[in-house]
């Protein structure tokens, strides 16, 4: 019988949408899915589990000083001590820069285990989809051994979850060992706006914007109108006009919204790879040859310094 | 201070990709290949490394024989020398393990105080063998790297790395690994004294064949496919028009 659990993550109050989106994969195989959640304190985990214990039959949870911030050599020593322990054979994770920095580690302390990334599709138990070279090709994997670590990409899994009737959860002791890794501080670039990967619409912005202050005099109005995440072209984030956090790309972050503005980005390909999942791609770009015209759905040649106020306001006219 | 850096040789992002006959793997006939763009930043981070505290920068591929034109350049960089480990086997593509316990094998003889690779290659967009390479070694990781500085004691050293909603610090024992991200720096261009020099650096090909570590690869392609491309959709004259089409979509937001 296969077991499957979801490596839950938190933002220290909620569990993280991608987490979700997790679960949602992992109910395509199975409607009994565990849940693991390593916090600091046990109110924190109690918290969480409760939050989860909606759509999942179990959560397993290990408070610990060392997961006060997460940190990938104490993490992946926690979730492989419960996988190996329990006998989990799914291990699930939504993809974030924390997955990707600590699910490998835990590949690798498993026997018979092997990861796959970024998936967009579940086929089969053990036959997956995922994009490839900048999302050009979709490839079909397979996964041939015992344990199988799965991180999926949350905008491909979207599905309302499946509710369970009961949940019950278990604290695990947990002895880790001590590492020479140190958490020093984060900052956080805190916004009142949607996270892109969440955003139902995302208005971008790229080196067509002339300069740092053209790019908010314009971008942020629209965004705003439309309560939409703002987002960005590898060249401007390179530029340091904006956080890099709002790069949207292969390496970046992928969007699906409903609605996906590209102003003044050319369309390279990385890009691309980025906004496939869009539903509706709307350019606008002075260069009629741009490569964005060749993916997006509708498009203005001409320019975002005329456009953009003009249709900002007009949408506000719409909205009333 | 003695830096490993891992060199891959991918396909050109900006190749047009066609899908090989059996469909299991996309048709090299005449590809144009690069290094990966993230490894190229891990070499000059190597490099600017090197400057700063003095040591040698080991350059490793594993590849095919033309693999050590991507050897060449980073030596051409800066770096002093190279080991090419020869495979092309297409079945290893996905491999995170038989790469990583290559690595290993060459780190426990190199003893490097720092391992340095691209966060991910982009023909696989796999993101894997640092973090996996790093357990294999029981060391600290520290992936998407924004900054690296080495403490004085050249005992530690201090990473700024891009995670989602903004920029974390750790600090990480020696010997550690890292993964770099777009913005760690721009790499250098291999100037011609460079190139010339590079041509006499030491660059060993072995065989991975003679590691004796078993492939039987886990993770395979049974079937690829080119993504259906978007279809190219209507250029709208104004604003007016283009509100025509996605009005209704925006007010049922």
């Amino acid at each position: 019988m296969n077991k499957h659990i979801i490596i839950v993550e938190h933002n220290k109050t909620n569990v993280l949408k991608s987490t979700y989106c997790a679960i949602s994969a992992a109910q395509t195989l199975s409607k009994d899915i565990s849940a693991l959640v390593l916090a600091k304190d046990e109110t924190l985990c109690k918290s969480l589990t409760k939050e989860l214990s909606k759509y999942v039959n179990q959560v397993l949870y290990i408070c610990n000083k060392d997961f006060e911030n997460p940190m990938s050599q104490s993490y992946a020593e926690g979730i492989s001590y419960v996988v190996d322990k329990f006998k989990y054979n799914y291990v699930w994770g939504g993809s974030s820069s924390f997955i990707k920095e600590t699910m490998p580690r835990v590949s690798a302390r498993l026997e018979n285990a092997a990861m796959i990334s970024d998936i967009q599709k579940v086929i089969n138990e053990d036959t997956f989809e995922r994009p490839m070279w900048a999302g050009d090709i979709i490839a079909t994997i397979k996964i041939k051994s015992t344990i199988k670590l799965i991180t999926i990409r949350p905008t491909d899994f979207q599905d309302k979850l499946s509710c369970v009737e009961d949940s019950r959860s278990e604290s695990i002791p947990c002895e880790l060992q001590q590492h020479t890794t140190n958490f020093i501080s984060f900052d956080e670039i805190k916004s009142e706006r949607p996270p892109l990967s969440e955003a139902s619409v995302v208005v971008s912005g790229g080196r067509g914007l002339k300069d740092p202050d053209t790019f908010k005099k314009l971008i942020f109005p629209l965004a705003d109108t439309l309560s939409a995440a703002v987002g960005a072209s590898r060249a401007i984030c390179d530029a340091d006009w904006v956080p890099n956090d709002w790069q949207v790309g292969q390496t970046g972050k992928v969007v699906a919204p409903d609605l996906y503005f590209a102003i003044g980005i050319s369309g390279a390909i990385q890009h691309v790879a980025g906004i496939r999942g869009s539903k509706t791609i709307i350019a606008i770009n002075k260069d009629a040859e741009a490569p964005i015209f060749q993916v997006s759905d509708y498009g203005i040649i001409g320019d975002a310094l005329e456009i953009l106020p003009e249709l900002t306001n007009k949408i506000k006219v719409l909205l009333k | 201070m003695k830096i490993l850096v891992t060199v891959k040789r991918v396909a050109d992002y900006e190749a047009r990709l066609k899908v090989d006959n059996d469909k299991k793997f996309i048709d090299l006939d005449n590809l144009n290949m690069i290094s990966n763009p993230f490894d190229e930043i891990g070499v000059e981070a190597a490099l600017q490394i090197k400057e700063k505290n003095g040591g040698e920068v080991i350059v490793v591929s594993i590849g095919e024989k033309d693999a050590q034109q991507n050897i060449r350049t980073a030596l051409a960089m800066g770096a002093d020398r190279g080991i090419l480990i020869l495979n092309d086997n297409k079945e290893d593509f996905l491999n995170t393990d038989y790469t990583s316990k290559i690595l290993l094998n060459i780190i426990q003889k190199e003893s490097p105080d720092l391992v340095i690779m691209g966060k991910q290659s982009i023909d696989t967009d796999n993101h894997q063998t640092a973090e996996y390479l790093s357990e294999l070694m029981n060391v600290g990781n520290a992936s998407q790297a924004n900054t690296i500085t080495i403490s004085e004691n050249k005992k530690a050293v201090k990473v700024i790395k891009e995670v989602d909603g903004g920029l974390e610090t750790i600090e990480l024992d020696l010997p550690c690994v890292i993964s770099t991200d777009l913005r760690l720096n721009e790499p250098r261009y291999a100037s011609l004294p460079g190139i010339m020099k590079a041509k006499r650096k030491p660059l060993n090909t072995i065989s991975a064949s003679d590691f004796k570590i078993s492939a039987d690869s886990k993770v395979c392609i049974s079937d690829i496919r080119l993504q259906a491309g978007r279809v190219a959709g209507s250029i709208l004259k104004n604003v007016d028009e283009l509100l025509g089409k996605i009005g209704p979509q925006i007010k049922s937001l």
